[in-house]
This record gives structure tokens, C-alpha cells and sequence, in this order.
């Protein structure tokens, strides 16, 4: 099915408008029998992105798979902050294995559903963006390019949070990380563009979102359990520890991201781009960065506007890449 | 059913007759004969729905081989040498889940120097890795073996290496009696998983576990060993009730009855020291022979009850323990309070253990705590010498293969 075209947010605010849809249209987090994965009480952060991503993740899959579905998870801040046992945040069937293996873990579990004959049991893969584009990526083109009917979701938080904010594959030019400091931060013209990458393997779907839409968020779930066959979601969840935001600032962040460019939404099928999400009101970099004090270096005095130019000037070819503006 | 066969596709025709559902490739010498012999197997239909996955790298192998278990099926894989090291982290974590995948370990030589010919340094650098490991004598055993291990395994939810010499046993052509799908069928029963990932019955697989609980957790892995210490010989013996031939087991004794000096190894290099023995008993002398198919875990007591009271014990082994030696002598030393136990670093990396250096070795007087057999010191001397004389003396292992070229 594809995206209701209703448009959910009012002009001059963020709030969802459920009560204005019909029930069968409504996000998968009002329905009061929701799958409800990653139960409260867990260890994650205040104002945690990936614990929201990824609740609204499994719940949407579990929506689209009736339950009949199992979680792969990398090592990272998500599966330590779920799983301090005796306690378990988790309402499905999980594994945790290593850091590196994620994938492999999640093709495994495939292949043994499929010789079993349970197909009508789903994977999901999930990890951190250093569990992602770094240490796992072996693992994943392994996964994608043999076409393993598996989803693998990413939870990119642009850094390791998890060991105290050290410099990804993930993270941007210019941040500032525990291992890419001040002066300067992270260096321009290196990273991974995973969904790119992913494309690249021709695999039947590829999407990003982001925790601030998250009917988007749910959509794409559930579209990529349309497909079998290698998958990749690819979601942006700022971290106010390691990009220095207030806790209540999450989805703002989030969504300055994609309103300045920075972070396209998209989603593609067999390696071709099929959806954009449009910016409805572009900002300049300067409005996303600000809010971040891992880029405070950028605005003490003097400022590094040629540093900022940099950044815009990516947003900018984003935006012409994607053809993110009307 | 007696066959003329390469020791790499006895062993596939074997784990075949296990009913593997997902067997996870990677190529790697000289272990690549049985994963290609388990494509065409697979692929002719006969293991059923069974899921055959080329996989991207040994730590990918083992690391599917880990879901796939987790989710409930027979799991299967082979590796050697680098690739056993590339898979260390996901080995660990494997017994470390309880996971009973069984692998084949077609011994090889870990680099530098890079070395593709036979020795124990790979499956012996994974010692401490939690997994049960059984050694082969002969491919006969390999074969045995593996349908041990399957039994064994999901007995004990602890996963099996079975360790086989790279080409000496992997390339041979020897008589294999294969047993019938019917006899492994019985010994082997349908695998029921003791943890198993299901929608129905949702459980968490792998979390993290603090000081509170890590030493139980451990300790059980322990536990397990010890049980495994028993469960070892019962499956051998009810094998050999069930397939007519002895296989298997913890320990084996050659000739050690009024034995004063025991040579003990492990894996293929026994035949050659069998022969040495039946000579060196034809002459009058003293001599016997034993080996451990179970390494880990280690036998103490049942080899304390074969060598209990030799006098001298030497172990011919075919890895060391760099700034130590033997690292099969330790634990013999610990089970043999009383016996004066001797190393011998013996075939490696492919270098041939002769009869005549062994018969050498056993007729010397009193040989040195710690032998390197057949090593040439007078290479190792000129090298010595070359890295005193300058500096910048260049890569070791160039200049020695240089310099037995003839080029100094």
C-alpha cells in the first residue's frame, strides 16, 4: 500500500493528526494492541533516538508480520540498554551475538527458517551505525548481495555512542567526537553513505527515515516487508550525549536535519530512487548545527563560516541529488 | 559400505548422513574439498531443504552458523588455519551461547611465514575457545568422528571441532567404511534445541551478564567439559556397539603394556610413530605409543589411568607455545605428576615427521626437555648471524629461503 497522501501535520506545528484519519490509516503506535517491542523501563538515555527508532521500527514490523518475526541485534547501545539482564526490554524473539556479525547472525536465522519450511517467519537485523557501516559491513554486503531475505535496519547515531562518542565511518564532517577533536573535529571528505552503497547492491529496497516523522518511519517498514530479499532501513536518531543536545530536542534535531538537507529521506527499489520526501520548509545548516554543541567549534569567535559553507554546500548538492526541493 | 575414497569426501558423504538444514561455506585450503563435495550434495537434492550458504568470510560462516542454530537447525561448517583465527571472536561466542554446531578443522599452519601445509597451531591456538575438540588418527575416525560429534554436541548444547590433519588425512586416498543413512539415523536423532528462537515463545538470546553472574555462566561452560569428560567414551562405545568398529573415545593406548617410555601424539602422525614402535619393540626395546582424540577437554584422569606409572613420556607435538614449547606437555605434566614428560616440535608446517628421525630421536641417550626434530641450526645460526652483522637485515624468512637457494 502506498503512503496515505493525507498530510499529518498541521502548518506551525508538529503535532499527528491520528484522530483525523480513519482507524485502518492510523500510525501502528495508536493502535492499543501495538506490538509494543521495546517495553519502558530499558537503560537508554533521556531523549534516546535509537530507542524510539527502533520501537516504532519493530512494532511496524511486527504489525506487518502478525508477530511472526525475529530480532537480530549488534552489540551497541541498543542491545545494552535493552537486555541488563535479568531484565529484558524485548517482546520478541532476540538475539544478541557480536559486534561485527549482525547480518550474518540475521542470514543464519533466514537460512534455518527456510530449510524449516517457516517462511511465513520474518528477520530483522539491527545495529548502530558503527555496528553498521564499520565493523559489520562485511557482513552486510555479504547479506545484501546474496539477496538473504532479511531486513536490516541501521539506527545511525553518526558516532560510537555506546564507548563514549568515538568518530564512525557515520559521522560527519566537522563533528566534534571523542577521537576527532577540537580544533577542526571530524575531516571533510570521508564517511560511508550507506543507503547508497546498499543501492548500489541492487537490492529490492532501500529507505532512510528519521525519529521525526515517524509515519514515515512506520511506512517504510511496513514496505520493506512487502519485498523478499535483502533490505536496508537506514534511520537517523540523534543522540544527545554525543551531539550535545537537550534531551527534549530529538525530533527537532532530527527533523532540521532533513529540513536543511543534510539527511535525504528517500526510498528505492532494485538500486532506482522511487520517493522522496520533499523539505517543506528549507533551513540553512546554520539552523541544525547550532542546536549541537558538538559543532560549537563552528560558531565561537571567530566563526568558521567556510567551514559552515562546506557543510551547506552538501546540503545543497543533496538537495539537487534528490531533488529534495519543488 | 567399503569405499576407496579422498579422506575430504568421506567426511562430507558423513556430515550428509547428520542431516545438516544449513551448512555455511567459505573456501579456504585444505578444508575447500569438503565444502565444495557438500554444494554438489546439496544441490543433487539429497540433504532435502537443506540451506547451503556461500558466505563472505570464515567470521561470517560461523557467525550464520550461529543463527541458524539459534533458530533451531543442524549446523554445519568447515574451516582451516587463517580462517579458524578470522572466526576466534564468533568461536567463543558460540560455546559461550551454548550453540552445539559441529566444524571441521582440516589442520593447517597459521603465517607468517604463510604456510597452506599441515600442522596443529590452528586448532591449538583455539584451545581455551570453549568447544569440544576430538582428534582424527585416520580418516576411518575422521568419519566417526563427526557422527560422534553431532551426538555429542547436541547432548551437551556445546559446540565440536573435529580436527583432521590438512592434506595428510583431507587429500588422502584410503578405505573408508561409510556407515548407512539408517545407522546414523538412529544415533543421531532429530535435533531438539534447548533454546531456540521462536515467534511463539519469545526468549532474549545473548544478553549482557555483569559480575554477578559472569563466574556461573562461565563455570557451567566448565561444567559441561566435565560432563563431556564422560559422555565422550559412553558415545564411543555405544558407536561401537551400533557400527561394529572402535572410534572415538578420550585416550588410546599402542603397545604401552610394560611400556618404560610412551610416545603420545595427536591426529595422523600416530601411524608413523606406531611403526617406529613395532620396530624399536622388534629390537627388544621398551617402547609405546598413545593419543588424545579428546583435547578439550582434557582427559587427566583417564590418561593417568593408561600412563599412571611410565616412567617417561614423549610428546611429539605439531605446535608450540612460542617463549614456552609444548603445549600438550602441560597438561600431560599435570596429569603425570611422576612421569619425566619430554617435547618434541615435530611436522611443522608441512615438514614431514620421518621414522628415522623419530627412531633417532627415541635411541639418543637422554633427549633435551624440549627437541625441535630435524631443525636445521646451522640455518637458523647463519641468520642469527646476519641480523647481528647490520641493522637493516631484511625479512627473516626471505633471507633463510635465500640462503638454502644457495644465494647466502
Amino acid at each position: 500500500m502506498p503512503a496515505p497522501r493525507t498530510k499529518f501535520y498541521q502548518v506551525g506545528s508538529f503535532a499527528v493528526g491520528n484522530r483525523l484519519l480513519p482507524p485502518e490509516q492510523r500510525a501502528v503506535q495508536a493502535a492499543p494492541d501495538r506490538g509494543n517491542a521495546l517495553t519502558s523501563g530499558h537503560r537508554a538515555c533521556r531523549g534516546c533516538g535509537e530507542a524510539l527508532g527502533a520501537r516504532y521500527a519493530i512494532d511496524a514490523a511486527i504489525r506487518a508480520t502478525g508477530g511472526r518475526m525475529i530480532a537480530v541485534n549488534a552489540t551497541g547501545c541498543l542491545e545494552v540498554f535493552s537486555t541488563p539482564y535479568p531484565e529484558t526490554a524485548w517482546q520478541v524473539s532476540w538475539i544478541h551475538s557480536l559486534f561485527g556479525n549482525a547480518p550474518a547472525v540475521a542470514t543464519g536465522v533466514a537460512a534455518a527458517l527456510k530449510a524449516k519450511g517457516r517462511t511465513d517467519v520474518r528477520v530483522v537485523g539491527q545495529g548502530g551505525d558503527g555496528g553498521t557501516v564499520d565493523i559489520g559491513f562485511a557482513c552486510l554486503s555479504g547479506m545484501f548481495e546474496r539477496g538473504d531475505d532479511v531486513l536490516y535496519i541501521c539506527y545511525d547515531n553518526q558516532a560510537y555512542m555506546n564507548t563514549g562518542v568515538q568518530r564512525s565511518g557515520a559521522t560527519p564532517p566537522a563533528a566534534r567526537t571523542a577521537t576527532t577533536p577540537v580544533p577542526g573535529g571530524n575531516a571533510f571528505g570521508q564517511g560511508k553513505n550507506a543507503p547508497l552503497i546498499a543501492m548500489a547492491h541492487e537490492i529490492p529496497y532501500v529507505a532512510t527515515a528519521t525519529v521525526a516523522d515517524l509515519r514515515d518511519l512506520e511506512y517504510k517498514v511496513r514496505r520493506a516487508m512487502d519485498f523478499r530479499g535483502a533490505r536496508y532501513l537506514h534511520i537517523l536518531v540523534p543522540c544527545p550525549l554525543g551531539w550535545v543536545t537537550d534531551a527534549c530536542d530529538t525530533i527537532r534535531v532530527a527533523r532540521l536535519a532533513t529540513e536543511s538537507g543534510l539527511f535525504p529521506v528517500f526510498e528505492a527499489e532494485g538500486g532506482e530512487v522511487t520517493g522522496v520526501t520533499r523539505i517543506r520548509r528549507r533551513i540553512p545548516v546554520d539552523d541544525y548545527l547550532r542546536l549541537q554543541s558538538r559543532y560549537a567549534h563552528l560558531f565561537a569567535d571567530p566563526p568558521r563560516t567556510d567551514v559552515i559553507a562546506r557543510i551547506q554546500a552538501s546540503a545543497d548538492r543533496n538537495i539537487r541529488r534528490f531533488g529534495l526541493v519543488d | 559400505m567399503l569405499r576407496q575414497m579422498e579422506g575430504s569426501q568421506a567426511v562430507a558423504e558423513t556430515v550428509a548422513l547428520c542431516r545438516p538444514e544449513v551448512i555455511c561455506a567459505y573456501p579456504i585450503s585444505p578444508q575447500t574439498h569438503i565444502v565444495e563435495a557438500l554444494s554438489r550434495i546439496t544441490r543433487a537434492g539429497r540433504l532435502g531443504t537443506c540451506e547451503y550458504v556461500n558466505v563472505e568470510s570464515e567470521f561470517a560462516a560461523l557467525s550464520a552458523c550461529i543463527g541458524a542454530s539459534a533458530a533451531g537447525a543442524r549446523t554445519y561448517t568447515a574451516t582451516a588455519s587463517q580462517g579458524l583465527l578470522y572466526m576466534a571472536e564468533a568461536l567463543y561466542n558460540a560455546s559461550g551461547l551454548g550453540l552445539p554446531i559441529v566444524m571441521t578443522v582440516a589442520n593447517r599452519a597459521i603465517g607468517a611465514p604463510i604456510n597452506i601445509w599441515n600442522d596443529h597451531s590452528d586448532s591449538m591456538s583455539q584451545r581455551d575457545s570453549g568447544w569440544i575438540q576430538l582428534y582424527a588418527e585416520t580418516n576411518q575416525e575422521a568419519v566417526d568422528l563427526h557422527v560422534q560429534a553431532y551426538a555429542l554436541a547436541e547432548e551437551l548444547s556445546l559446540p565440536v571441532m573435529v580436527c583432521m590433519d590438512g592434506f595428510v588425512l583431507t587429500h588422502a586416498f584410503e578405505r573408508v567404511d561409510l556407515p548407512s543413512q539408517e545407522q546414523v539415523d538412529a544415533f543421531v536423532p532429530a535435533y531438539e534445541p534447548r533454546q531456540v528462537l521462536d515467534p511463539d515463545d519469545p526468549v532474549s538470546i545473548g544478553a549482557m551478564v555483569g559480575p554477578e553472574a559472569f563466574t556461573e555462566v562461565r563455570y557451567l561452560a566448565h561444567a559441561r567439559h566435565l560432563e563431556a569428560l564422560e559422555r565422550i567414551p559412553a558415545v564411543a562405545a555405544s558407536f561401537e556397539a551400533a557400527f561394529g568398529r572402535r572410534s572415538g573415545g578420550l585416550v588410546r593406548g599402542y603397545r604401552t603394556e610394560d611400556a618404560d617410555t610412551v610416545v603420545l601424539a595427536l591426529g595422523s602422525v600416530l601411524g608413523t610413530i606406531k611403526d617406529v614402535i613395532d620396530e624399536l619393540r622388534e629390537s627388544g626395546e621398551p617402547v609405546g605409543a598413545a593419543t588424545l582424540t579428546a583435547f578439550r577437554p582434557f582427559p587427566f584422569a583417564a590418561l593417568r589411568a593408561l600412563l599412571g606409572c611410565k616412567r617417561h613420556v614423549v610428546v611429539v607435538e605439531r605446535a608450540f607455545s612460542t617463549g614456552v614449547g609444548g603445549i600438550v606437555s602441560a597438561d600431560v605434566r599435570a596429569a603425570l605428576p611422576d612421569a619425566e614428560v619430554r617435547t618434541v616440535v615435530a611436522g611443522l608446517g608441512g615438514r614431514p615427521v620421518t621414522k628415522a628421525a623419530l627412531r633417532g630421536l627415541l635411541t639418543a641417550g637422554e633427549p633435551e626437555p624440549l627437541t625441535f626434530l630435524d631443525l636445521d641450526r646451522d640455518l637458523v645460526a647463519r641468520e642469527l648471524a646476519r641480523v647481528r652483522a647490520r641493522r637493516r637485515s631484511g625479512p627473516s624468512a626471505e633471507n633463510m629461503l635465500r640462503d638454502l637457494a644457495g644465494g647466502g
